[in-house]
């Protein structure tokens, strides 16, 4: 015992025990060299690309939206910055508990809430989305202070469309709205992905839509040296973007303020063409709405009125919706006739008042008739009896064929989207619109109906205005737009939408002015006359009722009918009469007689256009109107 | 002016007394360690520098605390040893009953004036107070006197367990073992320990998976310790939480390379995905910024100051000098393993800082006691020798 623990003996066993142990300190270094020399040589490469990516972030820098401007240079939509507070869901824990302490430093009304979960529906769930926009300077401050308790809320600087004159051509301009899973689908098919990474709002209808890939703009990228947080610390390098390009539109801001002004509160539209060039000067659909709501996600409340409302304000009605021409179809239908070799302008009948076809007497406005009428008669005093006898004579296929050559029934291609097609009735379109023989057979008792304007015909605005400028133009076709040129903002360069005559309709000079000279009549000395007494200039009309309700031959009593039912007023025109510059249809809605309200808003439309007089207030209406039509 | 000079000439021969305490080799080994430190320290700061100043204060007191302890003669270290430990192993008590929370672990106590935590002394006061009982038993140790060694070095390692901060409770464990090792415990007991270690650290490689399944509880775990094995195991399992800290370590390290890039060039250290970055991760900094070259390096340092440790082990004429000296060597050893094992992600993330290398006034200044322990137990055998 006392030899085990000898001091020499002891100290032999420690020493062996320091061998050991450094031993066991050589092993274990040995074994972390491994590790490092595993980890810095053989997976470095593997490692230096994982730092990299930590390293640098592709940021995408998205440009500004092109301005819309009119022809004249007044600013239709343009661009403002604001701050946005942004919250990413997939970042945030509890979004119900952040956003209620997110509102005690900034005001969130239960609005902002609904209008945020909306959003979040629609989204992508991993985007950044707006629970406040346009926050004031003092609210950014307090929100910047307090950060740090909200990891995945930020506060942006964003570009926002604004629109300045808030209602003003909505149904042109069109609004924008976030991009929703559809959007995002569509971008994906476009393969234009990667130009959308960080823009988040789109063009959903109208020209902001027609004219999105020119609007937008290309998207620049920023390679960015970023923290483990996320945040940026420098620029490594830059593509910058380009700015989208702007639109000057062949559209007369002004004028399109006379004309939403000259409705008043009625419903309706017009639109406004130039014949030479087929330039839209005004596109109205009444009533309008606010594309400003749709910027920053339109709220609920909001939504629910614009889509409930009975006056429909979201549809376009100048282009989507399709009325019955009424008398504003003769001057074609004569046009047709003389062409077509199917009368003289020196033809004339005996009008009794009625015209009797298979066993069914077809009215005209004035009982006991119009006595002898011939084609400019026909025209000026609008006499039902002339056309039903003259679609008779003439035949469907014949009045269809002519019309379509007027561009009736068929999409004009004008350059924003929702273009209904309207009505051109003939026995190919009813064997179409039908299923059942018996509804597809024609009827020829339904070609006279056609021959006034009525019966099946249906035509939008844009389509009777672009057939007016046709026969302003002498028969020269050019395809109606709104946009007159594209302009790069970088380069400066400018893309003209040149006015292309896309087609000539084959007319006789001699058979225009017959046409011409009768319409001139019509508000020299027939159902335009008081509408336009005293204009300095000679301008071209015609009057026109259209039903909204089938009477069945009973007489017309305007006044007693529901508000709903009763006619719609038209006016087609043109001015001046011997250089046409302005080509317009116009319809008001329930209205009753074109001559009463449809001419008047023609008439303010003119004295702007060509006289520059800027009108005191709505068209008036003229209560004393014929209704001889 | 004669009064003078001999006032001079006597404080001369003071500081030379004081200095003689050190010993040339260590302190060599301690500078270039040191050096390369504040290198690395200044680059992990590099944000903060307020840290670095503090951390040139840390260092300042820490070799002053290394200098008076190296003048203590291992006699009176061996009188000091039992009230250390006694008034540590209390504190520790006081620390289970009144201490301060402080990110989920109570390890605080709050003395009036300012705040201590009293494990970190035990750092040093087991290994002193086990050295010193073995001493005392020299001449007949026996199994009695290895269990009795147990049961003083069980008590603040329990406690500190309790706290609960595993990390400490390791290194203070492992210093109390080193001590037991060196004292002759008998191989029979020490090799079926290793190899229970072994086979246990094995088991874990091959069914970490099912241990670290949903729901699963190691009994006498808690969960977040739990959760650092299994994140060890696997980080990509947690790759935002505590998976994170391993992951981006092991990038900060691989993307090192061979030579680094250069000094306060790691990307990975400066925008902040090292975590920890001059605390118990700056390992990686060190090895982003100067590569496998700067690593290697560090570890010849390292090995150096284990190697003179052992060596002053090995030489000193009391057991109570071996078994200190020992202990505390491979204490150092321990620090550097687990750290730098932890942050290349070959062991579990605890709270172990690189010795001499990491930020912390009350590390270094433990670290420099240990070196201050070794210089005196060296002194005192050239001096025997002298006489």
């Amino acid at each position: 015992m006392t030899d085990l623990n000898s001091p020499e003996l002891q100290l032999v066993r420690f020493r062996r025990r320091v061998y050991f142990a450094g031993a066991l300190v050589l092993v274990c270094f040995a074994l972390l060299f491994s590790r490092f020399f595993w980890l810095q040589v053989v997976r470095h490469d593997y490692y230096a690309t994982r730092a990299e990516d930590n390293r640098i972030a592709l940021l995408p820098v998205t440009p500004n939206r092109g301005l819309i401007i009119d022809r004249k240079g007044e600013v239709l939509a343009r661009n403002y910055s604001a701050y946005t507070l942004e919250i990413q869901p997939s970042r945030v824990a509890d979004l119900e508990t952040t956003i209620d302490e997110l509102a005690q430093l900034v005001n969130i009304e239960a609005r902002d809430r609904k209008r945020f979960r909306k959003l979040m529906d629609e989204s992508r769930n991993f985007d950044s989305l707006p629970i406040r926009t346009r926050l004031t300077d003092e609210e950014v401050a307090r929100f910047i202070a307090q950060r740090y308790r909200f990891p995945g809320v930020e506060v942006r600087a964003r570009l926002f469309r604004q629109y300045p004159n808030t209602e003003l051509a909505s149904h042109v301009l069109g609004y924008m709205g976030r991009i929703n899973r559809r959007d995002a689908e569509r971008i994906e098919e476009a393969g234009v992905a990667d130009n959308y990474r960080g823009t988040d709002h789109i063009g959903k209808s109208g020209l902001e839509l027609s004219y999105e890939s020119d609007l937008h703009g290309v998207t620049g990228f920023e390679q960015v040296e970023v923290t483990a947080a996320g945040r940026a610390v420098r620029v490594l390098s830059r593509t910058p973007p380009q700015n989208g390009n702007n639109l000057r539109l062949t559209l007369d801001a002004g004028l399109q303020r006379v004309v939403e002004q000259a409705f008043g509160e009625r419903r309706g539209a017009l639109v406004a063409i130039e014949p030479s060039s087929g330039g839209v000067l005004a596109l109205v659909s009444k009533p309008t709405f606010d594309p400003n709501l749709f910027v920053d996600g339109i709220d609920s409340a909001n939504w629910e009125a614009l889509n409930t409302s009975a006056d429909h304000p979201l549809l376009n009605r100048a282009i989507y919706s399709a009325y019955p021409p009424g008398s504003t179809f003769k001057p074609f239908m004569a046009l047709g006739a003389l062409t077509a070799g199917k009368r003289t302008p020196q033809f004339a009948i005996a009008d009794p008042g009625h015209f009797d076809f298979g066993g069914h007497r077809f009215r005209d406005d004035k009982v006991g008739g119009h006595g002898s009428v011939d084609m400019h008669k026909s025209i000026v005093v609008s006499c039902n009896t002339y056309y039903y006898r003259l679609a008779a004579d003439w035949g469907i296929d014949g009045i269809a064929g002519f019309m379509a050559q007027m561009g009736l029934g068929s999409r004009t291609g004008i350059d924003i989207e929702g273009e209904a097609t309207g009505v051109l009735p003939s026995p190919e379109w009813k064997k179409k619109r039908f299923k059942k023989p018996e509804q597809q057979k024609w009827y020829a008792g339904e070609t006279i109906s056609v021959g006034i304007g009525q019966g099946y015909n249906a035509y939008t605005m844009l389509q009777l205005a672009h057939a007016v400028s046709i026969l302003a133009a002498d028969g020269v076709v050019y395809k109606p737009h709104l946009v007159k040129q594209v302009e790069n903002v970088r380069t400066g360069a400018v893309r003209e939408i040149e006015p292309q005559p896309t087609r000539r309709v084959n007319l006789k000079p001699e058979h225009i002015a017959v046409i011409k000279q009768a319409m001139e009549d019509v508000n020299k000395a027939g159902t335009g006359a008081r509408a336009f007494a005293g204009a300095p200039y000679v301008a071209a009309g015609k009057t026109g009722t259209a039903q909204a309700f089938s009477l069945r031959g009973a007489q017309y009593r305007g006044g007693k009918l529901a508000e709903k039912l009763r006619d719609h007023a038209l006016f087609i025109a043109y001015a001046p009469a011997d250089d046409p510059k302005i080509a317009l249809a116009v319809i008001v809605e329930n209205a009753g007689f074109g001559a009463q309200s449809a001419a008047p808003i023609a008439r303010q439309v003119f004295d702007y256009y060509l006289l520059g007089n800027t009108p005191a207030g709505p068209a008036p209406e003229d209560a004393d109107a014929t209704d001889s039509e | 002016m004669q009064l003078t000079a001999s006032r001079w000439s006597a404080l001369r021969e003071r500081i030379f007394g004081l200095l003689s305490a050190l010993d040339p080799p260590l302190l060599a080994i301690t500078f270039v360690l040191l050096s390369l430190a504040t290198l690395v320290m200044a680059s992990a700061t590099a944000d903060f520098s307020f840290r670095f100043d503090a951390h040139l204060v840390n260092l300042a007191v820490a070799l002053g605390v290394m200098l008076v302890v190296a003048q203590i003669p291992p006699l009176r270290l061996m009188q000091l040893a039992l009230p250390f430990y006694v008034v540590g192993v209390v504190l520790l008590i006081g620390v289970e009953l009144f201490g301060e929370t402080s990110k989920g672990a109570q390890r605080w106590l709050n003395i009036g004036f300012t705040r201590i935590q009293p494990s970190e002394m035990l750092k040093i006061s087991v290994p002193l107070m086990l050295a010193w009982y073995f001493h005392r038993h020299e001449a007949q140790l026996r199994l009695r006197d290895f269990l009795v060694a147990l049961v003083i070095l069980l008590i603040p390692v329990g406690l500190i367990f309790h706290q609960p901060d595993l990390g400490t409770a390791i290194l203070v464990l492992a210093a109390g073992v080193f001590v037991i090792f060196f004292a002759g415990l008998s191989w029979k007991l020490i090799i079926p320990v290793l190899a229970i270690g072994v086979v246990g650290i094995a088991t874990l490689a091959v069914e970490g998976d099912a241990m670290c399944a949903e729901g699963v509880e190691w009994p006498g775990f808690k969960a977040y310790q739990r959760q650092r094995v299994c994140t060890l195991l696997d980080p990509t399992s947690d790759p935002r939480g505590s998976g994170f800290h391993i992951i981006q370590s092991s990038i900060a390290i691989g993307s090192g390379g061979v030579f680094g890039k250069g000094w306060k060039e790691g990307t990975q250290t400066h925008l902040e995905f090292v975590p920890e970055r001059h605390t118990d991760f700056i390992f990686a900094v060190m090895a982003e910024e100067f590569g496998l070259l700067g690593a290697v390096v560090l570890l010849l340092i390292y090995m150096a100051m284990i190697g003179r440790g052992l060596m002053i082990a090995a030489r000193s004429p009391l057991l109570f000098g071996r078994l200190l000296a020992g202990a505390i060597s491979l204490s150092c050893f321990t620090y550097a393993f687990v750290n730098m094992g932890m942050v290349t992600g070959v062991l579990p993330v605890v709270g172990v800082p690189l010795p001499f290398v990491s930020y912390g006034g009350t590390a270094l200044v433990t670290l420099c006691i240990g070196l201050g322990l070794l210089m005196s137990i060296e002194a005192h055998r050239r001096r025997r020798r002298e006489r």
